[in-house]
């Protein structure tokens, strides 16, 4: 049977082309795979190569024709031996008819069948209750967060053959901010492994261990450098999944502390939550007590999803309870109400708990209870805590130390203003790092971040109290 | 444009194209072909049949594009074929293949169903990511095949994690990581050498020089064309291949991956191979003239090359090739059929698939 050959499409979005010459004559004998004619665009050119074996019976739109519209038949090919003439009076259309007739119209598209951000929460929201995290009576001990942190890693290392650390400095220096103290000893060197300095390609070999099933955590000496690694981060972690439909998971932790330290300067202060929080396919931790940073990394390390997890240097060194025994977790994706209170809610995470809870302590000297929520985890964020406290304060500032726009604090606002509008007695008020990069001298890196006489401040503000 | 009478006489030396700067001209093909192993005639047939797979499928692709079935961005394989299918003649089941955005071939040369490669490229649910990942993303555990990856480069750090995983389990496997001559000017590349050699990882580097990145030549982006030299400062081996002839490719793939597998580190091979397509399927062609692409298809045409030993050597008639030819275009039609025919995935797919529940503690 004779075929037609039609005009090809360049691009999904190519309506016609010029057929700029043919290659093949009429007559001529043709192979699959042969070249037949070029054909072009203002923005490239292509060669329509043969499909299948025969002779090219007729030349239906000439060399130089401008305008040629796609899927228009230009040639016939009759097969090997058939009547040529015959042929060229008319071919059979090639092959399956163009997607473009198949696919419904965008209007006719259903619409995003996942429900908004807003209406994930219920009209009466309820708040998660943490205290069963601690069960009642449970022996504690106090230690500082950089133990708790350890400790997470040497247990589950210990529960798990897969897991393992790499990062530098991490083994023999016993960790840059010694989080990783005395896991070499305990552990050996093939599963604490000290990297070179090349967090582009550490980041790399640690997605692709994981992509096997092993479970890395990879420590960052700080975030800043693992903007160097963000590529794997985003690109190879986060998104595999789902360009795999589901088959290729990757069960990774980074880690590392995260925002301003104390004196060191722009390109070792910055705070990444609101970056990685705004990429589906992670998960993003950020706690500030040692009980929550423990339970939180044994339940990133146990996750079979990319989980970032973000430490804080400077609270590294400060001491909490934390229950005694190696079964501790705290699930992530919950808020914990840390300080119950009816006026205003304050939310914050990781260090800028530290202006929450300070704020809340000097608004109760002038009469005002704020209850004050530890987000913990930012993504995925546990709104409906927030939610439910607004619906009882009416009122909520929300606190952190990265920059504005864009920011964390933004996505709490809008998440309010969304599930919870009717509620508010005043607009959401946030307090967040200045939006310059840190400066060094020690007056201005105060001023740039947030401090407790603003979040008093704001929340006096949105209750209307001077 | 002139159509030269001449085909490729097999056995004979690889010779760079008349247009390609003297400097690119495969100078350890010459060493490599002094001592080209010769293949059984069984060898021949299963690198016949497996290639043509790759450039029936290709040339299927290449048409399915055209008429706005397949979407976006699509890299054909096709010039290349004997690189993918000389290293897996070389591997063993449960040895890694991660390439970049190039990867059909790499796919149908692991054993992935046409369908499912092809039903990926129209977008269709029974694709092997279920239309969520395209031409560029596809995977499948089973056949230990780690992506189709779009970002230049990426899949060498991950490919060094792969030999990172091989290694930390003392399995046994080797990871083959597939790049092209652009992506080895990526820094990463260079890390995951450092490492890998550091840690002894089993990964075997195949940069497959096809002598353009895009429009870039390869004497345009690099300092170092000799792509086997590029693990020097790390102390890791490395050899200029004829990437065109599938014997020379098996046999210096036997050699890397016997090094990698024996515990001695990573080992590169520069495939000097041609891409005969444009880049992507919208593609200028003004980098190169149409004379070297011809002259590459007419005198170092992978498949013809078997083609050429079977129908000397071992007698293959036309009978026997007209046979294998229809047995590769019937899957290759099926593949077609299927990935034309089969549904868009579902819209509820559209929130699967982002993060997998944790099991329960
Ligand atoms: C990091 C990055 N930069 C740029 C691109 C765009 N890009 C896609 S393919 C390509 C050329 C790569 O050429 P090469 O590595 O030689 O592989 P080939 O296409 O020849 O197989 C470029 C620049 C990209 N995908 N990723
Ligand atoms: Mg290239």
């Amino acid at each position: 049977m004779p075929i037609d050959i039609l005009m090809p499409a360049l691009s999904p979005t190519m309506e016609q082309g010029k057929l700029a010459k043919w290659l093949k004559a009429e007559g001529d004998k043709i192979k699959a795979g042969d070249i037949i004619a070029e054909i072009e665009t203002d923005k490239a050119t292509m060669e329509v190569e043969a499909v299948d074996e025969g002779v090219l019976a007729k030349i239906l739109i000439a060399d130089g024709t401008e305008n040629v519209a796609v899927n228009t038949p230009i040639a016939v090919i009759a097969a090997d031996g058939e009547d040529v003439s015959a042929a060229a009076s008319g071919g059979a259309k090639a092959a399956p008819a163009p997607q473009a007739a198949e696919v419904p119209p965008p209007a006719e598209m259903p619409a995003s069948p996942a429900p908004a951000a807003a209406a994930s929460v219920p009209a009466q929201a309820k708040s998660y209750d943490a205290s069963s995290e601690f069960p009642a009576g449970a022996e504690v001990v106090s230690m500082t967060v950089r133990e708790a942190l350890r400790d997470a890693m040497a247990e589950e290392m210990r529960r798990d053959a897969d897991v393992f650390v790499m990062g530098e400095e991490v083994a023999e220096y016993q960790g840059a901010y010694k989080v990783t103290q005395g896991l070499l000893q305990e552990f050996g060197a093939r599963r604490v492994i000290d990297t070179p300095i090349t967090e582009h390609g550490f980041a790399g070999i640690g997605v692709g261990a994981a992509l096997t099933g092993l479970r890395p955590i990879v420590e960052f000496m700080t975030f800043n450098f693992a903007m160097q690694a963000i590529d794997h981060i985003i690109n190879s972690a986060a998104k595999t999944l789902y360009m795999s439909g589901g088959q290729m998971g990757c069960p990774i932790v980074f880690r590392g502390p995260n925002g301003a330290a104390a004196r060191v300067g722009a390109q070792h202060s910055h705070d990444y939550a609101a970056w990685y929080s705004n990429v589906p396919g992670l998960k993003v931790v950020m706690p500030y007590s040692a009980s929550d940073a423990k339970g939180l990394l044994k339940s990133a390390i146990r996750d079979p999803n990319p989980v970032i997890f973000l430490e804080n240097e400077i609270l590294y060194g400060r001491s909490f309870d934390v229950p005694k025994g190696d079964d501790f977790l705290i699930p992530i994706g919950k808020a914990k109400v840390v300080r119950p209170g009816s006026d205003v809610t304050i939310v914050s995470f990781g260090i800028g708990m530290t202006y929450a809870l300070g704020a809340a302590e000097a608004l109760a000297k002038e009469g005002i209870e704020a209850e004050v929520i530890d987000l913990r985890t930012i993504r995925p964020m546990d709104i409906e805590t927030v939610i439910a406290s607004v619906q009882k304060t009416n009122r909520c500032v929300a606190v952190e130390e990265g920059f504005p726009q864009s920011g964390v604090t933004a996505e709490i606002g809008m998440k309010i203003m969304e599930a919870a509008f009717d509620y508010l007695d005043a607009p959401v008020a946030r307090v967040t790092g200045k939006d310059v990069p840190m400066p060094y001298a020690a007056n201005l890196e105060k001023l740039a971040l947030p401090n407790i006489g603003e979040v008093v401040a704001a929340a006096k503000a949105v209750c209307y109290r001077a | 444009m002139a159509i030269a009478a001449r085909k490729t006489k097999a056995g004979a030396p690889a010779k760079a194209a008349g247009k390609a700067p003297a400097k690119s001209a495969p100078k350890g093909a010459a060493k490599a072909l002094s001592n080209v192993p010769t293949f059984t005639k069984e060898e021949e047939l299963h690198a016949y049949r497996e290639m043509l797979l790759i450039r029936r499928f290709e040339e299927k692709a290449g048409q399915m594009y055209g008429m706005g079935l397949i979407g976006g961005f699509c890299h054909l394989y096709i010039g290349q074929e004997a690189v993918v299918i000389g290293m897996q003649m070389a591997s063993k089941d449960g040895d890694q293949v991660i390439t970049g955005y190039r990867d059909h071939g790499h796919m149908l040369a692991c054993g992935m169903e046409s369908r499912g490669v092809m039903a990926e490229l129209t977008g269709r649910r029974g694709g092997y990511s279920h239309g969520k990942g395209g031409s560029m993303h596809m995977f499948s555990r089973e056949k230990n095949f780690y992506g189709g990856h779009g970002i230049v480069g990426a899949q060498v750090s991950l490919g060094a994690g792969l030999g990172f995983a091989n290694w930390y389990r003392q399995d046994g496997r080797v990871s083959m990581a597939y790049f092209g001559d652009g992506a080895a000017n990526q820094g990463q590349v260079y890390e995951s050498f450092n490492m890998a050699q550091l840690w002894k990882l089993p990964v075997v580097f195949v940069i497959e020089n096809n002598r353009y990145a895009m429009g870039t030549s390869v004497n345009r982006a690099s300092a170092q064309t000799d792509f086997s030299k590029r693990g020097v400062s790390f102390g890791i081996p490395g050899e200029q291949v004829d990437g065109m002839d599938v014997r020379a490719v098996r046999e210096a793939a036997s050699r890397a991956i016997e090094h990698a597998r024996s515990g001695k580190g990573p080992y590169i091979l520069e495939m000097q191979t041609y891409r005969y397509r444009g880049h992507s399927m919208s593609d200028p062609a003004k980098y190169r003239s149409k004379d070297e692409v011809q002259r590459m298809r007419e005198e170092h045409d992978p498949i013809e090359q078997v083609r050429g030993r079977l129908t000397r050597e071992h007698k293959l008639g036309e009978d026997e090739f007209k046979a294998i030819d229809a047995k590769v275009r019937e899957i290759v039609n099926d593949a077609a059929e299927f990935a034309t025919h089969d549904p868009e995935p579902d819209a509820s797919e559209l929130y699967t698939d982002i993060l997998l529940e944790p099991a329960q503690a």
